[in-house]
């Protein structure tokens, strides 16, 4: 089957992350088309109490800016998005972001399971999830509700990952669709990027 | 086929449901959740489920209507009450050495509305930080919250012992005069912070949703309370908190809130993007 069917189904995409992920995010993100549409939402662990530092970091390889959005910021194409430090990222109905500062979830804010969770029930069938290396469980349940949605789930391979805890534990609560090295997620979505400016050439404008 | 085990997940929370619940609320209790955002508030509704192990909303529903006495803590268990003292040390720096010297530059005396105090944190941290300026007494300070329960909590000054590293950490890194210790005192696994640092605060309760202006002030601080509301409902509050600033008096959002999308937004000026500090320019 080819896994790339259909692919301009797809809205927007979430990736969590944790220990081990910086350089598999900055690869991804450098391999990134600068036209790339769909909107790409980050969550990563990170240090609570330093706010700076972190997107100048991945913008040194991105392809294309990375932001941190302020509270109810429209969700946009062709952006790509960071979870502040020590904020939850939520994503609201209506195609915009809601930021928390509710209690830690898996010792974590921003939580990934939180932002996924959100995106889940926003985006239903249309979200792509992406889970990537990570020494805790955070995201697991988060992928489950992705799944659980009808949206496409994708782990980075365990025995790629620097720490494999992160995605093991997705795989055990719920059904995976991709367990792929990092350069075979980046060729997937080099090629939803292909086939989307295939079906509909406008959509950028 | 693989089997994946039962995890046992609340299960997703419809929209009508939260719509019967607020309305429940606003009808009985007049507690308007309604412009709320929706993904945070049905995280805590969520929350609330777990809390107290009620199987479905419906059960939440019955709960509330039934059961008068349940509405405090419903109210107490649905506003987030997560804050630390100087938190965004950064941002404390700001107020110290620019915006409370310029209010000072026309003015003898500061008057200070933390709209949504929780349990004090912030409160403390301002007390603090004014006796340090030695300008504490010339303050006039007034912190309102929704929850009666939290109000009575931040005016008792009782912290955790527990988070008191973390707001340490956030002193040292404020630059304070001296150490946070000199402030409270431990007892039995909690802080209890120095009462005489808040003896001219006037703690009230009031609730933001109702966009009842009750007085004038020089600052307003409201950090990361507004972002728990839709973008219609941080509108109105905003024009409230315009009208309840004198001329040139700032208002303090938290650091990843924003103005530019709310409709008083050309009555102010940007005083710090990073640190989210803005004056009223135009009445």
């Amino acid at each position: 089957m080819n896994p790339v069917q259909n692919t301009n189904q797809y809205k927007a995409i979430v990736i969590g992350g944790s220990a081990g992920s910086f350089q598999v995010i900055n690869k991804i993100l450098n391999g990134l088309p600068t036209d790339f549409e769909l909107p790409i939402i980050m969550c990563l662990h990170r240090l609570k109490h330093v706010r700076q530092g972190f997107v100048e970091a991945l913008n040194l390889k991105s392809s294309i800016t990375v932001e941190e959005p302020d509270d109810k910021e429209p969700i946009r194409k062709g952006k790509i998005y960071l979870a502040p430090a020590n904020y939850h990222m939520l994503v609201e109905l209506g195609n915009s972001f809601a930021l928390s500062t509710d209690e830690m979830v898996n010792h974590s804010r921003p939580s990934i399971d939180l932002t996924l969770e959100s995106a889940a029930y926003v985006y239903k069938n249309k979200l792509i999830g992406i889970l990537l290396s990570g020494a805790n469980k955070d995201g697991a349940l988060g992928m489950k509700k992705i799944k659980d949605w009808g949206g496409l789930t994708i782990v980075q391979d365990p025995a790629e990952c620097m720490i494999d805890t992160m995605p093991t534990s997705a795989m055990k609560v719920t059904q995976i669709d991709h367990v792929w090295p990092v350069q075979k997620i980046l060729q997937f979505l080099l090629e939803v990027h292909k086939q989307n400016k295939k079906i509909s050439p406008l959509m950028s404008k | 086929m693989l089997q994946y085990p039962n995890i046992i997940t609340t299960p997703d929370i419809e929209i009508t449901e939260l719509r019967r619940l607020t309305e429940l609320l606003r009808q009985k209790y007049n507690y308007d959740f309604s412009n709320y955002a929706m993904s945070s508030f049905k995280r805590r509704i969520q929350r609330v489920l777990e809390l107290y192990r009620i199987p479905t909303i419906d059960g939440l529903i019955r709960r509330v209507n039934d059961e008068p006495g349940f509405i405090k803590e419903f109210i107490s268990e649905i506003t987030v009450n997560v804050t630390e003292m100087f938190r965004d040390p950064s941002f404390w720096r700001e107020v110290r050495d620019k915006v409370i010297p310029n209010i000072l530059l026309n003015n003898n005396h500061v008057s200070i509305w933390h709209a949504g105090c929780s349990s004090g944190e912030e409160v403390f941290s301002m007390t603090i930080m004014l006796r340090e300026m030695g300008i504490l007494d010339r303050c006039k300070i007034v912190a309102t919250d929704i929850d009666a329960d939290i109000l009575a909590k931040a005016k008792a000054g009782v912290i955790p012992i527990k988070n008191m590293e973390l707001n340490q950490k956030n002193y040292i890194r404020f630059q304070g005069a001296h150490s946070l210790e000199k402030y409270y005192k431990e007892e039995g696994g909690k802080a209890i912070m120095d009462k005489t640092l808040v003896e001219n605060v006037s703690w009230r309760e009031h609730n933001l949703v109702d966009c009842t202006p009750f007085s004038k002030f020089d600052i307003i601080l409201c950090r990361n309370v507004m972002i728990y509301f839709n973008q219609q409902l941080q509108n109105q509050v905003l024009k409230m908190f315009h009208e309840s600033l004198f001329k040139y008096g700032y208002l303090i959002i938290g650091s990843k809130e924003s103005l530019i999308w709310c409709e008083v937004a050309n009555r102010f000026i940007v005083v710090n993007n990073e640190e989210k500090v803005y004056k009223k320019v135009k009445d």
